[in-house]
């Protein structure tokens, strides 16, 4: 055995509690789950089929920890997990997986299975068996800060600009501030007029906030290529950097997995509770909404559905928030059948967007075509979300499938329409 | 062996061992999997209505919106199976005489014909359910020797006691000793197997809920 691989399933072990033992223990291979996951409901694929894709992991569980594995063990009846099968599951833990977690909703069993893709990860990423993109995000954000491996000045240009489109000041490093805003590289890159959105909100609504020159990328790659160590030296920026300027909170921006990373993963990579609240901004804005500050100057006319990125929604709890905010700012919101905690995923969460070989790019287009044909059976020609990830991953379906849908940020598109 | 000394020793001997097996086998089980423990999550808690590791034990019991189109069978044919081994088995008269026997109490009873017709239903949706693990591409995928095994070690109880109140194929005797038999079978196998999931499942539903709970989603 390799003593990468001995690594791996070693993880593997550590990771192994009474969930995972008894999920697996439940499952009587009934499949329902597949019929939640847009990679099996896509392609009909049944080696898709979430319970299949931890398979090395419950060989693991059983092999070390029930009494009839450890007996088949014993007399050679069971094979040990070799490189070679974890190398196979690498699609199927990560091309295939976007973390969405639709299937621990279905289940009938109970099981949260993707609560054991997430833990599996731990050991396809100590064992050397993640995918070389999300590899390199992650390195990315341990050495220079992002994903996407962009640094400071160029995200202090980015202020600057913002400055100067809004005339608002954006202020950096301002201690107690009440809150610490956070961004995500994809925001700074591709959607710089989040931060012009945010700048506009906050000054209307007179909260002070402030960002850190420490600490501004929310993403956290680690999470996703499912190595703790590596995300909690990311998470730890935030943490350090949010108590070093002692503010109240710590502001996550619209994308999921920075959410998730940040608001339910971050204390217990520390190991502590936070000594600060984390706010998803869309809590935040609902909050200002309730407080009569979030008021429109006008709303958007356009007949349009709503896309709840999983980790926000389904897996994060900001489960009363979007429904609200878009009503509030648009005239002709259609509520789609699946909704909210059952919506469906993009297809490129859980780091599957930064994969870029071409297997991967052509099954996350063929599992974009659930998204496709929620927009065409509401016939709207507009979609709103809030996730970076989700946008960057829904344009490029726009763009394989050529369809002309408008799609929309609901911060942004609140602040366009804020009454000033 | 006489068909006599096979029928007592199939409710004496063999049924002890089988109870034994079965209950240490359970025990055993379960302190292997529960005793494992679980990391205490230091995220501050959400809190939702409808969210908790209860709701979730209660709440999986019925499908979700949209499963039962996607996958009737498995729904339909899984609750009338259930609902039928439940009603054969706890309301059966000879088999709450039995349970009076082993543990002292007992509880009013359906009337024979009842049972046997329940018997007749619960059987059709199992085949029903074999020919859907045949038929769909993911159960067939999913299957393995175990599979098979336990739907087997499943039907036979319901098959024998029903042919032998019938007096079907076989003598009396000989059937309800094979009926007995083959349910001490399913209650050895029952700890080891995917059956395990008859007890496994509260615990599944419970910490899905709590976990899910504590970011405030009720799942």
């Amino acid at each position: 055995m390799s003593a990468s691989l001995e690594k791996g399933i070693h993880a593997l072990k550590e990771v192994i509690d009474a969930p995972i033992a008894s999920y697996f223990e439940s499952c009587v291979h009934c499949g329902l789950c597949a019929e939640a996951c847009l990679f099996h409901t896509e392609t009909g694929d049944p080696k898709y089929t979430p319970i299949h894709k931890v398979e090395p992991l419950r060989r693991v569980y059983e092999r070390e920890y029930t009494l009839l594995g450890r007996l088949k063990k014993m007399i050679g009846l069971s094979k040990p997990v070799t490189d070679a099968e974890l190398d196979e599951w690498q699609e199927l833990v990560y091309d295939s997986c976007t973390l969405c977690g639709r299937c621990s909703l279905v289940c009938p069993v109970g099981n949260d299975i993707v609560y054991m893709v997430r833990k599996l990860r731990e050991g396809m990423a100590v064992s050397g068996h993640a995918p070389a993109g999300i590899r390199s995000a992650t390195k990315n954000t341990v050495e220079s800060g992002g994903p996407m491996g962009l640094k400071w000045p160029a995200v202090a240009n980015v202020l600057r600009k913002a400055e100067e489109s809004t005339g608002l000041r954006i202020p950096v490093d301002q201690e107690g501030a009440e809150y610490m805003v956070l961004l995500s590289s994809m925001e700074i890159v591709n959607y710089p007029e989040y931060i012009d959105a945010l700048a506009k909100i906050f000054h209307k609504a007179g909260i002070s906030f402030t960002l850190s020159s420490e600490a501004y990328e929310a993403t956290n790659a680690g999470i996703q290529i499912g190595s703790s160590d590596l995300a909690k030296v990311i998470v730890s920026r935030i943490v350090d950097a949010a108590e070093k300027l002692k503010v109240k909170n710590v502001l996550s921006p619209e994308c999921g997995h920075a959410y998730m990373a940040i608001r339910w993963e971050g204390p217990n990579l520390v190991g502590r509770p936070f000594k600060f609240n984390v706010v998803h901004v869309l809590e935040l804005l609902d909050d200002l909404r309730l407080k009569g500050v979030l008021t429109m100057r006008d709303k958007l006319k356009d007949p349009l559905i709503l896309h709840d990125p999983c980790q926000i929604v389904r897996r994060g709890g900001v489960l009363q928030a979007p429904e609200p905010l878009i009503r509030q700012v648009a005239e002709n919101y259609i509520p789609i059948a699946d909704k909210q905690k059952l919506n469906w995923c993009c297809g490129g969460g859980g780091g599957a967007s930064a994969i870029h070989t071409e297997a991967a790019e052509a099954l996350r287009a063929t599992a974009f075509r659930i998204k496709k044909r929620q927009i065409e059976e509401a016939g709207v020609g507009t979609m709103v979300t809030f996730c970076a990830n989700c946008r960057i991953t829904i344009e490029e379906g726009f763009d394989h499938y050529e369809m002309n849908t408008k799609l929309l940020g609901l911060t942004e598109l609140l602040a366009a329409h804020l009454e000033a | 062996m006489t068909d006599l000394q096979f029928l007592t020793w199939t409710r004496g001997p063999g049924l002890d061992l089988a109870v034994a097996v079965f209950l240490l086998g359970v025990l055993w089980r379960l302190i292997e999997i529960y005793t494992l423990g679980r990391k205490k999550d230091l995220a501050a808690p959400r809190h939702a209505p409808g969210a908790s590791g209860l709701h979730t034990v209660f709440r999986r019991s019925l499908p979700p919106p949209g499963m039962l189109k996607r996958s009737p069978v498995s729904y339909i044919g899984g609750y009338v199976f259930h609902i039928g081994l439940a009603i054969i088995v706890f309301l059966g008269a000879p088999h709450v005489l039995l349970i009076k026997n082993l543990v002292g109490v007992s509880w009013p009873t359906l009337p024979s014909q009842f049972i046997g017709l329940t018997a007749v239903v619960t059987m059709a949706a199992m085949v029903l359910m074999l020919a859907d693990r045949i038929n769909k591409p993911v159960k067939r995928f999913l299957s393995t020797f175990e599979d098979w095994f336990t739907w087997a070690v499943t039907f036979l109880p319901v098959l024998t006691g029903w042919m032998a109140t019938q007096h079907l194929l076989l003598p009396y005797t000989q059937m309800l000793a094979l009926h007995i038999l083959s349910a001490e079978i399913l209650l050895v196998v029952l700890p080891f197997s995917k059956l395990f999931h008859g007890f496994t499942l509260f615990g599944s539903r419970w910490y899905n809920g709590r976990v899910n709970a504590h970011k405030g989603v009720p799942v």
